[in-house]
């Protein structure tokens, strides 16, 4: 991705040095060439020309938009994660940087990495606005509260890289700064199992899945009073109003703070609102948890508790965005 | 030329009172074309919210008084009326019809305001105004909660205008007394009028998109 | 020239005491009135740059503490913007020149052009109060959640000092728009205006239709600071980022606010010191309207990485490579004007060079952050920072410069001497350009912008950047010595020391207070020079 960034920054900045000489050249140049040389000389009268109008109009029109085309695709493609991706939580907080590995492991203001694979970060802030910038990846992304951004990369050499926080936050913003750290596979692999012990994100979900009670209502035998959330992920959900949404991690966060904004086909808007009561850590481990429950007991990390995870009339089976690589995303299963 | 330079109404930079005249209505329009922006920040808000959260947004909008809502819009529409006849009476010379149509004008609007004051009085018991004891019954209040901040932001900063125009008529209604009008200057009435249906107009607006939108479940 | 004395009565002793200015109706006086405030402001603003290079001097936080250091760039920022460079060349050169310069004895609307000068200090006194009183450290960009819910600090009051500022932008803005259109004198067609006029046309437009957007964001926040409205507040359902595209709404064409009156000066400039019609009059003018128009369509592109849809972004992408070709046309046309000139290097010309270099450096990379790709890495560090000093320092200042310089001697009646003036303008230059070149380079190796302390290896640079802000300094204390020198021992300027074509040159200098014997008949485009006698060989 650095390399794609680059070649695009030289060559505006070839462009750029083109013009700023021609322009550069041609004032000095008429500069000395037609300085004043009587007290009361006047220029020469010069023709207008269309012809040199419409040239200087089209010709940087038409560098606009080659460089637009260049700078589109970079950027679609910083946009676009791979199938295939290693998925980390951060959560930017005044004036911290806190990771949330899907197995467990949670770091501060460090992100331990391997060389070479597609990490795709997902994104929220607790207060204010944070962006996520590593300079040597050439990559950065505002972190929101109420929100979930993504941003991916795939490091290509070892090493420990600045990762700062660019948008303005306080009165720590400027310390509000950590470390990358790419390593090799194996000592990556390494840097994980020293961290075993740590349970992974979606117990700590289901734990608290448990804890908030939410297990009393959203029964996976389909008999209680809120919807079956095996398969919820990735499906789409019907809503009492007649819509239908895609269940994303930001339709699951909205269901679990502001309950009653889309209520599920045939249920009651009943549940009250977690705002306040859980942290943005907390929402991502449920929301890990709620993506695990497959709809398939074999597939199930934790047993999200008794019974057959039959889909309840509400809950729509597994629908087809659900990605593919889920599994594969845990490493150390 | 010698005549209109002793024209009391003649401001000594411009040429002739046409050109002033012109320079006052062209000012009142680019004033209004400023409020319409003023007031856009607002509307792009209400509407962006409204079009995300349809759900509350529609069961906040139902809690409005409609009967109140639509008195309120007949009397705003009679004052642009009157208002427009007492320009029309100051461009014919009539000075007391000038006066008595501004007195209507004046007393439409502070009927206007009155009866907002009763809805604002109703949400209060309600305990529909944000910051003070907010309150709503149903699904997502928080978010009942940003629509009567918009309703109170929108209503209210219209209201304010109200008010404004209401202190620019009792100047014309003192002037057109004082007999400074004729048939051959009376801009300060004309822009005032503008001034007027303006206000109009921004409730023409704020009346769909707050009380009517979703009326129907 | 020939009669070395100022004209028995002008606009300056047509009356005397304090009175006689808070209560003048005169655009001459008001205009002074403004330069004196924005002065003022101007050396505030500048102490705190100057703080905060000092304090990026090394690269722990040592010269002061965070939370100072928040507040200094913030104040730099809402010094510099909202109360000296938004007014600086409307407001001042703008109400002085406008209604001479089509011919008219006064603007519109005199009383209501007083009434935007107390407006603005009312407002300025009310940000200042917040400044003593504590300051404000949210960034001049008040970006919600943070100013709304998490800062401290004198947030409301600085917002509604803004918010009051801004209209004296609307009022100013308004009385040129009606100026223009009504009060035109017979003869001058849109078309032989000067292109300062376009320029300013231009700009009120923008201050007519973008400020009322601010004003009420503004006032949002204040609400959602009093209220808990909650707009802007993700836990009601609000979205922070709406704040952004209601603020950049107006604070981009504000960009536009801030450059174009300095385009319109350089565009004065270039013509009356080569002595020549402006290359292509037109694509000229129209690409002032072209450029406020697109200004209202690019606001999105200061909000690639805030989570904006791939495709919204690229919108706002193409866009701004579009706002980007009227400006090239701009700069295309006065290097094309300059040939078979006839030169001179007075001081206004050099800082019209000066604009010109800075400008298309300016301008250049500012095609870096439309490109998508580039802008996601740039964004938010000194590159940003680096390009906006160039346009609004390099571009609006130096046209702002260029402007006192070039009608110095219309609204004092005096020269200055022409040589400190060249100095100064050369010493401005190159202090500039080592200040802030270096941030391009800082920007790129990723040094994020508002950063109190910063890892040592930026430090070499930050350290050229820093003796760059000195020289710069010293290279603005140069003008204010010699002008106030001028005042009353400045040479007799006469009615037209450039040999300038234009209605300011064919009154005198000061000039009377209702400017006009008796109204122009304008016979002729601007510009005019060619048709003189003496051409060059």
């Amino acid at each position: 991705m650095a390399g794609k960034v680059d070649a695009l920054y030289f060559f505006l900045v070839a462009v750029s040095a083109f013009f700023v000489i021609l322009i550069a050249a041609l004032v000095i140049f008429f500069g000395i060439r037609y300085r004043r040389r009587a007290h009361d000389e006047v220029g020469t009268k010069v023709v207008p020309s269309l012809a040199l109008e419409l040239a200087w109009t089209i010709i940087p029109l038409c560098l606009g938009l080659v460089m637009f085309g260049w700078g589109a695709s970079v950027y679609f493609n910083e946009a676009r994660p791979p199938a295939e991706t290693l998925d980390i939580y951060v959560v930017g907080k005044q004036w911290m940087w806190k990771f949330q590995h899907l197995d467990g492991q949670r770091e501060i203001n460090e992100l331990h990495v391997p060389v070479g694979r597609a990490v795709r970060l997902t994104g929220t802030s607790e207060d204010v606005i944070h962006s996520f910038f590593v300079p040597a990846f050439r990559l950065k992304a505002d972190v929101i509260p109420g929100r979930y951004t993504t941003l991916w990369f795939n490091a290509t050499k070892t090493g420990r890289y600045h990762l700062f926080c660019a948008e303005y936050c306080g009165t720590k913003h400027s310390g509000m700064t950590g470390t990358v750290i790419v390593m090799d596979p194996t000592e990556y692999q390494a840097w994980l199992a020293g961290g075993a012990g740590e349970e992974s994100l979606a117990s700590k979900g289901q734990k608290a899945f448990q804890d908030l009670a939410c297990i009393t209502c959203h029964r996976a035998d389909g008999q209680g009073r809120g919807p079956v959330l095996d398969g919820v992920y990735g499906s789409k959900v019907s809503l009492n109003n007649g819509q239908i949404v895609l269940a994303d991690e930001a339709y699951i966060r909205e269901s679990i703070l502001s309950p009653g904004a889309k209520v599920t086909a045939g249920f009651q808007p009943i549940m009250p609102t977690f705002q306040g009561l859980v942290s943005e850590e907390q929402l991502l481990a449920l929301i890990e948890y709620v993506k695990s429950l497959k709809g398939r007991p074999a597939n199930q990390p934790a047993t999200a508790g008794p019974g057959d995870p039959a889909p309840g009339e509400a809950t729509p089976a597994r629908g087809p965005q659900t990605p593919p690589d889920r599994q594969q995303q845990n490493p150390k299963k | 030329m010698a005549d209109t330079l002793h024209d009391p109404a003649l401001k000594h930079h411009f040429d002739d009172l046409g050109q002033q005249h012109e320079a006052a209505t062209l000012g009142m329009w680019v004033f209004l074309a400023t409020e319409m922006l003023f007031f856009g920040g607002l509307f792009t808000a209400y509407m962006l919210y409204r079009i995300w959260y349809p759900e509350t947004f529609g069961a906040a909008s139902r809690t409005l008084d409609l009967t109140l809502g639509t008195v309120n819009t007949i009397v705003l529409i009679t004052s642009s009326l009157t208002m427009a006849l007492a320009v029309h009476a100051a461009a014919a010379g009539k000075r007391r019809k000038l006066m008595m149509f501004l007195g209507i004008t004046m007393v439409l609007g502070a009927v206007f305001l009155a009866i907002k004051g009763i809805e604002y009085y109703q949400k209060f018991e309600e305990h529909h105004i944000p910051g003070l004891g907010f309150h709503f019954e149903g699904a997502a209040p928080e978010r009942a909660n940003l629509f009567f901040s918009l309703y109170f932001a929108m209503t209210g900063l219209h209201a304010l205008h109200m008010i404004i125009g209401l202190g620019v008529m009792t100047v014309m209604l003192v002037m057109a007394a004082r007999g400074r009008f004729s048939a051959r200057w009376n801009t300060p009435i004309e822009i005032s009028g503008l001034y007027w249906h303006f206000v109009d107009i921004i409730w023409i607006f704020l009346f769909p998109l707050l009380y009517l939108v979703d009326r129907h479940r | 020239m020939d009669t070395p004395a100022l004209p028995r009565t002008h606009y300056l002793n047509a009356e005397y005491g304090l009175k006689s200015w808070l209560l003048t109706t005169d655009h001459k006086r008001i205009g002074l009135l403004f330069l004196g405030a924005i002065s003022l402001f101007f050396i505030l603003g500048g102490i705190f740059a100057g703080l905060i290079r000092l304090e990026l001097l090394t690269p722990p936080g040592d010269l002061v503490s965070d939370d100072t250091y928040n507040k200094l760039f913030t104040m730099h920022g809402i010094v510099m913007i909202f109360m000296f460079l938004i007014p600086s060349i409307p407001a001042v050169m703008g109400n002085f020149f406008v209604p001479i310069m089509i011919g008219a004895r006064d603007l519109a609307f005199p009383r209501l052009n007083l009434l935007s000068w107390y407006v603005f200090m009312a407002g300025g006194l009310f940000t200042l109060y917040a400044i003593v009183t504590g300051g404000v450290d949210t960034g001049w960009t008040f970006y919600t959640p943070f100013s709304t819910m998490s800062s401290h600090s004198n947030v409301m009051t600085a917002a509604i000092g803004i918010f009051i500022m801004g209209f004296s932008s609307i009022l100013n803005g308004l009385n040129f728009i009606v100026t223009i259109h009504t009060m035109r004198a017979p003869g001058m067609t849109w078309f032989r205006m000067p292109l300062f006029l376009w320029a300013m046309y231009a700009t009120s437009l923008i201050n007519v239709l973008g400020t009322p957007v601010l004003a009420v964001t503004l006032f949002a926040v204040a609400l959602e600071r009093a209220f808990h409205m909650g707009i802007f507040d993700p836990a009601y359902g609000g979205d922070p980022i709406l704040f952004q595209h209601l603020f950049w709404f107006y604070s981009h064409p504000a960009v536009y606010i801030m450059i174009l009156p300095a385009m319109g000066v350089v565009s004065e400039l270039v013509a009356a010191f080569s002595r020549k019609t402006i290359f292509g009059y037109r694509f000229v003018a129209f690409s002032s309207l072209a450029i406020a128009v697109f200004g209202f369509l690019v606001w999105g592109h200061h909000m690639f990485v805030a989570g904006m849809s791939v495709y919204a972004a690229m919108i706002f992408s193409v866009l701004s490579f579009l706002v980007a070709v009227p400006s090239a046309v701009k700069v295309f046309n006065w290097t094309a004007t300059l040939y078979k000139g006839s030169i001179s290097y007075q001081t206004p010309m050099l800082y019209a060079f000066g604009f010109i270099g800075l400008f298309t450096v300016g301008g250049l990379t500012g095609l870096f952050l439309a490109s998508l790709g580039v802008d996601v890495h740039v964004t938010d560090t000194y590159f940003v920072v680096a390009h906006f000093h160039y346009i609004m320092v390099g571009g609006a200042i130096m046209g702002y410069l260029g402007g006192i310089h070039y009608w110095w001697p219309k609204i004092t009646g005096r020269m200055y001497p022409d040589i400190w003036g060249r100095v100064a303008a050369v010493v401005i230059f190159l202090g500039f350009n080592l200040t802030f070149f270096p941030q391009f380079v800082l920007g790129y190796m990723g040094m994020p912008r508002r950063y109190h302390a910063y890892p040592p290896e930026f430090q070499a640079l930050n350290v050229l950047s820093t003796a760059g802000a000195s020289v710069m300094g010293i290279g603005y204390l140069i003008p204010v010595i010699y002008l106030v020198w001028s005042l009353k021992h400045g040479a007799i300027a006469g009615n037209n020391p450039w040999g300038a074509k234009g209605l300011e040159w064919t009154i005198p200098s000061p000039p009377p207070t209702f400017n006009f014997d008796k109204t122009p008949v304008v016979t002729e485009p601007a510009y005019a020079y060619e048709t003189r006698e003496t051409k060059r060989g």
